[in-house]
């Protein structure tokens, strides 16, 4: 999908390695020998590449069959290529759609399992493993096993999560919910700062099951974090159109645009007339769920607007016991170190569920979009310290750039998860260009 | 429309079979492995949320189960409006060069057996008054050409038969559609460098699917392939002993 130049591949951040995928229908031959899956590649980082003595990934997005499902439940099983795209254009004009949703449906259910994606309902429905009743894997002496959170249960518990490193995903059954009907009501607010944006979060969270923020993360002083807050529900029949949203075709970014396209100055205006445009304050509409869940998929390619050099994206969650100040100090860090992102997303989570190496916790997240410079590295570095210090973390399947101290010093879970894959996997066979950077696993 | 599918479980076979099944049309499935094309039927129920598809074995390289296959299927479907053959064999030149043995049996399979497993299923639509006999061929048949010299044989033979049938019998009511899919991204051409125009399985799908229903004899996937073969059926000898295409 984004397969860099000849033999390399990179994230969805565009910063390539030596790499290639095979790709197959039949995803149990495919894994028999393989170190890591790759599913659609939109984790931003490395989470999806291969380690550098071993470049080759396995595809899965061939293996894309719906095996079993049961309307009276909900109930889906399908291979772990099955695309959320094609999930939902199947069974949203039957009524159902996945429970959690990332913000991109250009992901596979096996990633969504790996990643532990949430969405804009986490402080209501928790992350997408919370919805998944089985799991079908490879381990990695070459066994498939099944497990689910009454059957190897620790198992189970460190792959929600687990960036694909405790096996290989060959099928995911999960429950689908039933919606009123195939269309988002939602409302829209201009926000004047962060910490109203903080409070707006946490009063729209008790009343409505969608709800996230865009932020203006270069505007200072009593502006800083301004923006306008996003909350959305299911209509009900008599309040939807009738008939069922068509598709549409997307355009696309044709090229990757030079480098200086996006910075400061250009960030700066786009910020400025998205936030005024935004009259009046409060507004009201009912969506096509496409638009509403992955705006960002309305543009094809849209990665390559950062430039030849490519970008990461650093998201963050910044726990409850920190205080409301703690998302003020985040971003007045952020705009006094000049990170220029176009893309700043502020979300609450809820409660903790059982992935073992789940991002989420209860608190607020905050994800930007960093174009790779000189001193993107060092940006990355402060903005980990201060996560650190306020005792929260970051999230993997966005990560390119932490550094594996600041990853410990971040998760205190990190060494039971690593005690159940030891049991799994001694040799730590399978791994990622990830693992190689952030758990020591060898090259 | 009643549809029995040899092929269905993998690649641009995959795709159409989903469109099929997704608007209405009675689909059963043929294939080698029945554990595969059990899997591939329940993902067409799934996705069409209606119905039941049956499957039964059906080998290209066994002539000798074609028929049963065939009566399996119109059982099964109440009767038969179209054929569908996206099964075929595939391996690169350089490794049938080197084992004459795995270029007699690729050539038995995308030539002689395809053929016979057409002539069944062309009396049987003949039979019950005409039908839709879609088969996919491919460009590679349009010219010798140094990537696909023997893969293109059997495929240039097969575009010839494909061509007769449709001059003979569609008068009596048999509407053949010889597919030419030029290099499209599937698990059959993983690990060859795509050209530029490389096509994507549900893309082709989409145009094959609208020349079933328009009975079009000879369909290019992606259609821009009609004018790449064009050019290519032009290009002088000189020419074609210096390219590499």
């Amino acid at each position: 999908m984004n397969a860099g130049s000849e033999g390399t591949l990179s994230g969805w951040g565009r910063v390539p390695v030596p790499g290639r995928e095979v790709r197959s229908e039949d995803l149990e031959a495919l894994t028999r020998d393989a170190v890591l899956c790759r599913g659609l590649g939109r984790s931003y980082g490395d989470s999806s590449l291969p380690p550098p003595g071993h470049p080759v990934v396995a595809a899965t997005p061939l293996a894309d069959r719906i095996l079993a499902f049961v309307p009276a439940t909900g109930n889906l099983r399908a291979e772990a290529g099955l695309s959320l795209r094609a999930l939902n254009r199947s069974f949203l004009p039957r009524g159902f759609y996945s429970p959690v949703t990332p913000g991109t449906q250009m992901i596979t259910l096996g990633g969504m399992v790996a990643a532990d994606v949430h969405g804009k309902n986490h402080h209501r429905d928790g992350c997408f493993g919370a919805h998944v009743t089985r799991l079908r894997m490879r381990v990695a002496d070459g066994r498939i096993v099944e497990c689910a959170p009454d059957r190897e249960p620790e198992l189970f518990r460190a792959t929600l999560g687990g960036m694909g490193l405790t096996g290989h995903i060959l099928e995911v059954e999960c429950r689908l919910v039933r919606v009123p009907s195939p269309w988002v009501l939602t409302e829209t607010e201009r926000i004047h700062d962060i910490d109203r944006f903080i409070d707006g979060l946490k009063e729209a969270g008790s009343r409505w099951p969608h709800t996230m923020g865009w932020i203006d993360c270069l505007s200072r002083g009593p502006l800083m974090g301004r923006g306008i807050l996003m909350k959305g529900r299911w209509a009900e029949p008599h309040e939807a159109p009738r008939g069922v949203p068509v598709p549409r075709r997307r355009p696309s970014v044709p090229f990757v645009l030079p480098g200086w396209v996006v910075n400061r100055w250009t960030v700066r205006a786009f910020n400025a007339v998205y936030y005024r445009r935004h009259v009046p304050a409060v507004r009201r509409a009912v969506v096509h769920p496409e638009s509403f869940f992955y705006p960002l998929d309305a543009i094809g390619h849209w990665n390559r607007m950062y430039g030849p050099r490519g970008f990461t994206q650093y998201q963050c969650v910044l726990p409850e016991s920190a205080g409301r100040g703690a998302a003020r100090r985040f971003l007045e860090l952020l705009t006094r170190r000049g990170g220029a992102s176009m893309l700043c997303v502020i979300k609450d989570c809820g409660p903790e569920g059982i992935g073992l190496l789940s991002f989420p916790r209860p608190g607020i997240s905050i994800a930007l979009d960093i174009p790779i410079h000189d001193e993107t590295q060092s940006l990355v570095d402060a903005l980990n310290e201060l996560v650190i210090a306020e005792g929260g973390r970051v999230y993997l399947a966005k990560d390119q750039l932490t550094r594996p101290e600041h990853f410990r010093a971040m998760e205190p879970r990190l060494a039971a998860w690593t005690c159940i894959r030891r049991k799994w996997d001694p040799e730590a066979r399978l791994r990622s260009a990830q693992s190689v950077r952030l758990l020591g696993d060898r090259p | 429309m009643k549809v029995a599918f040899l092929g269905a479980t993998r690649g641009m076979g995959r795709s159409l079979s989903r469109l099929m099944a997704a608007r209405g049309d009675d689909v059963f499935l043929l294939g080698r492995d029945v554990a595969d094309l059990e899997r591939s039927a329940r993902d067409l129920e799934a996705r069409a949320g209606r119905g039941s598809v049956g499957a039964a074995p059906c080998d290209l390289e066994k002539p000798g189960g074609f028929a049963a296959a065939l009566d399996a299927a119109e059982a099964r479907l109440g009767g038969l409006d179209a054929v569908v053959v996206t099964a075929g064999d595939f391996a690169r030149q350089e490794e049938l060069e080197r084992d004459v043995e795995r270029a007699r049996r690729l050539l038995e399979v995308d030539f002689t057996n395809t053929v016979v497993f057409c002539e069944h299923a062309r009396r049987r639509l003949l039979a019950r008054g005409g039908g839709t006999l879609a088969v996919f061929s491919s460009v590679a048949g349009e010219r010798g050409r140094k990537p696909v010299i023997l893969y293109g044989a059997a495929k240039a033979g097969l575009s010839r038969y494909l061509e007769g049938l449709d001059h003979k019998f569609r008068a009596q009511g048999l509407r053949t559609v010889c597919v030419k899919p030029g290099f499209v991204k599937t698990s059959m051409t993983d690990g060859l460098r795509p050209p530029p125009f490389a096509g994507d399985p549900d893309d082709v799908a989409r145009d094959v699917l609208g020349a079933i229903d328009r009975g079009q004899p000879v369909v290019y996937a992606p259609p821009m392939w009609r004018w790449i073969m064009l050019a290519i059926r032009m290009l002088p000898r000189f020419v074609m002993r210096r390219i590499g295409f």
